[in-house]
Formats: structure tokens, C-alpha cells, sequence
């Protein structure tokens, strides 16, 4: 089986501060990581190698530096590391990251054998929409399974898998035959510790690089911020609400506090003292 | 992604302005609203782009349309009635057995030939596990832009949707347009835009479409459906009042301080998103950005200091009350209440002085 797995690196958002004056964002000496999400696909991938055997391959678009990300995820277990890098692709939407990394994925089939399975994350933390993988699968016409939160079964003989489906209001239980595209839901598993072996041969690995050119596109214009439909046209900070929060101040122990604060509540929300009566007053008669 | 570009230079670039659109997109007029239907069940955040979208369309003088695709007529035929009384002019109703159950394949194909057919300028779906299933694979088909997760929608003077969303981890906002493809499509989260107010026997009309899926031709089963028990997962986005805690509680022990209040309260309860993360509460119960949206009548917050990526999940909330040891807490900000105290001595005097006050009005009435 040849499973690919997409990751992404990320700004640690955690660590992003936006300039006070200017708005915008600080972003030198801000540390990337791969993104949180794509971990527990990655997991999952290893997950059905170490099951079924497999190799498993890691494709990133993005610029020369996300090698580092791609050498992580070698030290954790996976086979080969794909970096996928053209400055034609800085600015790129989903629409044509998603264009972009299907042109990837065809080289990778053509050059290791067509995946079985392709995974990516549910979502990044810096773009945040969920949609790179469903642009992946429906441009290489792999059936789409998002918001997976197990694997239940794989028959390599049929072809085909298994797996739960976190859906509005409850879980389906689905089945589907390869090739898939799977976006793993987040806390799905927990991600591995890299070994030492692993470590050692990841530092030595050659991660295959490509640019446009190399996994075939021909047309620039679908690429980059070109290739993109959506515009980014202001980016500004949120407003700050008009008035204060009213302070509550109580003379006296934590028991006077606690009654003016209920009083001010009611005195706000004039409305919500009914409402509880009919929610909780039956717990108290 | 786009969200990555840094604020758009003068414009110029072939995307950067709107041109005059392309003949074959000149036909594409009215804002849709792609309604999410599972098991019979019309979901709220439907209506609420409803509500949004009419304003919407009257602001570019065009109709507002409802799409409802299942497998049951009845149920169609009553979210149809819904939507027209949640504003939808017109519905395109989809009916065919192989729309039983949510699958990407027979929805993307049904709502993309629908797209195709009827051209709508504007295409609104809920940022659900279902709505962004939906929205990436149809957007991709139709080769348009997709703006996820928006905080707000509006029309600008060129009359192109401007869908406003969080980016750099929520740090600030950005505006996003697509201005030279159609249809323009964005995704919102429930709880995100108030509930419209519904106007009984509003009439609207109904095209029919014929999907004509063929079962075989769909590549995932749907082998069973396990509904989730009211109690396997949190109903935050819809809860009247929420409490919630942060890691200013200090301790899981801490954390059923929060709980005793919400019930005592008949509230749901939930939390920052470091508890998730420690493991204190279950990752339904996160709220902000990359949790729930929530918009309770009121909102008790104890301990949490109020990041950015929490305050977008709560500002919808009519009162929100903050307890923080910190007077210069951001949370403070954005409350409408505030008390600087020790969230773990103040929460149960606070269940217990709503618990007392409860009691008395109880007697009273
Ligand atoms: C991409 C991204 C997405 C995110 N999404 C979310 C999200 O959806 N939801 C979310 O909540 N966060 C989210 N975050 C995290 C967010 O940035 C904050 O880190 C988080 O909200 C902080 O949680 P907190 O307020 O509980 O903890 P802290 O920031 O540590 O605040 C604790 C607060 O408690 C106060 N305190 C301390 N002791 C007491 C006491 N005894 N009594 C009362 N108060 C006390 C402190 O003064 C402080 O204000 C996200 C971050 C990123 C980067
Ligand atoms: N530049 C990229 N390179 C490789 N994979 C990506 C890239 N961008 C997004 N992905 C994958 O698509 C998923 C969804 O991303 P997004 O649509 O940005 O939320 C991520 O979790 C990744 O698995």
C-alpha cells in the first residue's frame, strides 16, 4: 500500500504578535511547526503501515525552509519526504494550493506508485478552512472522507475501508473503496515518538524537491495568487468595544461579593431571571 | 492560502480589481442558500444564513433561493416552507433516494448541477463538518473561490460579497472577495449570525430538479448511523446561558466549580481551549475559534483571560460576565460585567447565592 500524507508548516500561531501601532504581523523570530493537525494523520498513516505495511510518503508545498518540517516527520517513522517549492506559488488560495498539490500528487504516483490513500489534516492553523483536501480529492477524482475519527478496517484484498465519520448529530459508519482522500479529526490518536534510528537516518535523507516545472504545470496562471479567485483586500484588527465592562465592587467577604454580582447580572440581563426560574427552579422547590 | 497573503498591495494584479465580468458569468444573479438536512432535520445555522441572505439579496435587488436536497419529500417540502418563512423566495427542492443519508459524491454533484443550471451570484453554506464537506468539493468543481468560516457578510459598493473571517490564528481580520468568479460562496458557523424572526405562512415557489443519481455509481456506503445521545455531546451553540473556565482555575478539581454553577443554572458549561488540551474537558466543549461559537443570553466566564480566539467565539452573547484576578485582563474589554476576584472562592458563593435567590423567587411565584 502507498499512503501519502499532506502537512503543512505553520507560523506557531500561538506566537504571533501583531504590531500595536501598525497592525500587522510580527512575524520575525516566530518558530513554525507542522501543523498540530496534520500530526494525527500522520499518525494514522504510520498507524496502517505498522498494521498492514506500507510506505508512506509526506508531500508539503511551501518555501525551501519547510525541509525542516518534512525531516520531522521522517524521524517519526515516515518513508520519503516531498517538497514541493516554486516562488510562482507564493500567495496561493486553496483553490490553487489545491491545484498545485495535485499536480505533486500525480507525479508521486507516476514516480512511487498511485497512493492508495491520501491523508491531510482536518485543517491548518493559519489558513483554517478545511478545504485543501477536498480540492485535492476532487481534482484527482479520489472519493473524499472528511472529519474521520477511526479507521475500522482495511481490506487490501477488496480494496476498500472502513471508517467512522464524526457527522452533525451523530457518527456514520461508512464504507468506501481506494482511492480515498481521508481528513483525520483532531485527538483521533496521538502522535508517536520519533526514534533515535529514525532520527539519525532522517538527517541524512534526501528530501525530493520539485518545482512547478517538475511535477508538470504548464499554465502559471493557476498558480499563486494568479491561480486564485479569492482576494484578500484589508486586513485590520477587531474594534474594540465601545464601553467598559461595568465593575462590580462589594464592601465585605467573598459572600457579598457574590450577591452583588448576582444582582448587577439581573439588573443587565433583566430578562434571564425568568428564564432561570423555568430552567433550574425545579431543582429548588 | 489566501489568508496568507499580507495586506493586498494597490491594486493592479490581474485578480486584485474587479473587472467587467465574463459574458458567461453575467447570467449569474440571486443569493442561495444551500440548506443542510440530516435525518429529516432542517439545522438552525441554515436559517440563519436565511436571514443573513435576505439582506443580502435585497441589498443587490435580487431573490433569495433555498436548495433542499433528500430523500424524503415531506421533509423537503417542509424545510422548503421553512426557508420561504425564514425569507427564501424560491426553493430548489432535490429529492432522490441515494440523498438519503449525507454524502459527499451525490450531494456535491446534485448542488453543483443545480449551481450550474440556475447560476446564483452568491452560494452560503453552514460551516458544519457537513457544509465545508460540501463547500470545498463543490467550490473546486466549479474551479470558484471559497471564503470559510466567515464572521461577517456584506456587500460592497461594487456590489461584490465581502465575507469578513479571522486569519493569523485569529490575531486579526481580513476581508475576502471574489470578484471575478462566480458563484461567490462562503461558509459560516452556527450561532455566528442571530436567528432571524420567522414570519408564518410566507410563500414562496418551488422548482423541482431531478437529480437522477444512479446508487452504483457512488463510491461510499453508508453502512450505519449512530446518533449521538443528548448527553454524548454538548448543545453549546444553542444554550441560553453558558458557563465556562480557563486555566485561571488552577486545577481539574477546580473545574467542577464551573459545573456545580451551570447546573444550579440549567446551563451547559465549557471552556478555553488550554483545557482541552490538558484534558480537562472534552474538545465539544471548547469554545472560540476553533471551538463552538456560542451566543447564550448570558455568559459567565471565570478564570479565562480572553484571547482574541476566544473572544470571536463569544461576542455574539447579550451579558457577558468575566471573573478575573487580573484587573487588566483583555477579557474586561469585551465583558459587560466584570468582578476582579478569585474565581475559585467567588464561584461557590456565586451558585450559592443564585441557588438562594432562585429558591426565594420560587416561593414567591
Ligand atoms: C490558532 C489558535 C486557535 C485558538 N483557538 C482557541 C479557541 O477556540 N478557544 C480558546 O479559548 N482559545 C483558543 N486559543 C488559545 C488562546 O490564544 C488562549 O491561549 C487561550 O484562550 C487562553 O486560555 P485561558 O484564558 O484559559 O488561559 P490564560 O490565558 O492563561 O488565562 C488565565 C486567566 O485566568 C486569570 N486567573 C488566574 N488565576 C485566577 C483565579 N484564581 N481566579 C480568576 N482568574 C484567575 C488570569 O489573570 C488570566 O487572565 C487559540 C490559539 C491559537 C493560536
Ligand atoms: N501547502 C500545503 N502543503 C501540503 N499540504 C497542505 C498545504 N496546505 C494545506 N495542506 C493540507 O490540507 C489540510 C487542510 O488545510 P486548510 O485547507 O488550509 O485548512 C492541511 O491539514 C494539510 O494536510
Amino acid at each position: 500500500m502507498h499512503i501519502v500524507v499532506c502537512i503543512k508548516q505553520v507560523p506557531d500561531s500561538a506566537q504571533i504578535r501583531v504590531h500595536p501601532v501598525t497592525n500587522t504581523i510580527m512575524r520575525q523570530g516566530v518558530p513554525t511547526i507542522i501543523n498540530p493537525y496534520d500530526l494525527f494523520a500522520l499518525e494514522e498513516a504510520l498507524r496502517l503501515k505498522d498494521k498492514f505495511g506500507a510506505t508512506v510518503t509526506v508531500l508539503t508545498m511551501g518555501p525551501p525552509t519547510a525541509a525542516d518540517s518534512l525531516r520531522k516527520t521522517l524521524t517519526f517513522g515516515a518513508d520519503r519526504a516531498v517538497l514541493l517549492t516554486d516562488r510562482y506559488f507564493a500567495g496561493s488560495d486553496t483553490l490553487a494550493t489545491s491545484y498545485a498539490l495535485s499536480m505533486a500528487l500525480g507525479k508521486i504516483a507516476e514516480e512511487f506508485g498511485k497512493p492508495e490513500i491520501i491523508f491531510t489534516g482536518k485543517q491548518t492553523i493559519d489558513g483554517d478552512t478545511a478545504q485543501v483536501g477536498p480540492g485535492i480529492a476532487k481534482r484527482l477524482g479520489y472519493n473524499q472522507l472528511t472529519y474521520i475519527a477511526r479507521i475500522s478496517e482495511v481490506d487490501l484484498d477488496a480494496a476498500t475501508i472502513r471508517v467512522e465519520r464524526r457527522a452533525e448529530g451523530g457518527v456514520q459508519d461508512l464504507v468506501s473503496s481506494f482511492p480515498v482522500l481521508i481528513t483525520m479529526l483532531e485527538a483521533s490518536n496521538e502522535m508517536r515518538r520519533g526514534t533515535i534510528e529514525n532520527a539519525l537516518g532522517a538527517a541524512r535523507a534526501e528530501v525530493v524537491t520539485w518545482n512547478a516545472e517538475a511535477v508538470g504545470i504548464e499554465d502559471l496562471t493557476k498558480c499563486g495568487l494568479r491561480g486564485s479567485p479569492t482576494i484578500v483586500k484589508k486586513v485590520f484588527a477587531p474594534t474594540a468595544r465601545a464601553e467598559k465592562a461595568e465593575i462590580v465592587e462589594a464592601e465585605g467577604g467573598v459572600d457579598a461579593k457574590a450577591a452583588a454580582l448576582v444582582e448587577a447580572i439581573f439588573a443587565k440581563a433583566p430578562g434571564i431571571e425568568g428564564d432561570l426560574l423555568e430552567l433550574a427552579g425545579e431543582h429548588y422547590v | 492560502m489566501a489568508e496568507d497573503k499580507k495586506p493586498a498591495p494597490a491594486a493592479g494584479g490581474r485578480a486584485q480589481t474587479k473587472k467587467e465580468l465574463p459574458e458567461h458569468f453575467k447570467a449569474y444573479k440571486h443569493v442561495w442558500v444551500a440548506v443542510e438536512i440530516e435525518h429529516g432535520q432542517v439545522h438552525p445555522v441554515s436559517f440563519e444564513l436565511l436571514g443573513e441572505g435576505r439582506k443580502l439579496a435585497d441589498k443587490r435587488g435580487v431573490e433569495l433561493a433555498a436548495v433542499v436536497m433528500g430523500d424524503d419529500r415531506e421533509s423537503l417540502e417542509a424545510a422548503a416552507r421553512a426557508a420561504f418563512e425564514y425569507g427564501a423566495d424560491c426553493a430548489y427542492l432535490a429529492c432522490d433516494p441515494a440523498l438519503k443519508h449525507y454524502r459527499n459524491e451525490a450531494a456535491t454533484r446534485v448542488l453543483t448541477d443545480i449551481v450550474n443550471t440556475y447560476k446564483p451570484e452568491i452560494l452560503l453554506l453552514g460551516a458544519t463538518n457537513l457544509g465545508r464537506d460540501l463547500a470545498g468539493s463543490v467550490a473546486t468543481t466549479l474551479q470558484t473561490g471559497l471564503t470559510a468560516d466567515c464572521t461577517e457578510l456584506a456587500i460592497d459598493e461594487e456590489g461584490s460579497l465581502a465575507a469578513t473571517r479571522p486569519t493569523f490564528g485569529g490575531s486579526l481580520l481580513c476581508t475576502i472577495f471574489t470578484l471575478n468568479f462566480r458563484p461567490q460562496m462562503a461558509t459560516v458557523r452556527p450561532r455566528v449570525l442571530a436567528m432571524p424572526e420567522r414570519e408564518e405562512g410566507r410563500q414562496g415557489r418551488i422548482v423541482e430538479v431531478t437529480p437522477g443519481l444512479v446508487e452504483d455509481d457512488i463510491v461510499t456506503k453508508v453502512l450505519d448511523f449512530i446518533a449521538d445521545r443528548d448527553s454524548d455531546q454538548a448543545q453549546l451553540p444553542y444554550a441560553d446561558i453558558v458557563v465556562a473556565g480557563g486555566l485561571g482555575l488552577g486545577s481539574v478539581e477546580n473545574f467542577q466549580l464551573v459545573k456545580d454553577l451551570a447546573e444550579v443554572l440549567g446551563a451547559e458549561y465549557g471552556g478555553s481551549r488550554p483545557l482541552v488540551q490538558k484534558g480537562w474537558i472534552t474538545s465539544d466543549r471548547q469554545i472560540g475559534q476553533t471551538g463552538k461559537t456560542i451566543r447564550p443570553k448570558l455568559y459567565i466566564a471565570a478564570g479565562i483571560s480572553g484571547a482574541i480566539q476566544h473572544r470571536v467565539g463569544v461576542e455574539g452573547a447579550d451579558v457577558i460576565v468575566a471573573i478575573n484576578t487580573d484587573p487588566d485582563a483583555p477579557i474586561f474589554a469585551f465583558a459587560h460585567l466584570g468582578i476582579v476576584a478569585d474565581a475559585v472562592t467567588l464561584l461557590p458563593a456565586l451558585t450559592a447565592a443564585f441557588a438562594a435567590r432562585l429558591r426565594v423567587n420560587r416561593l414567591a411565584s
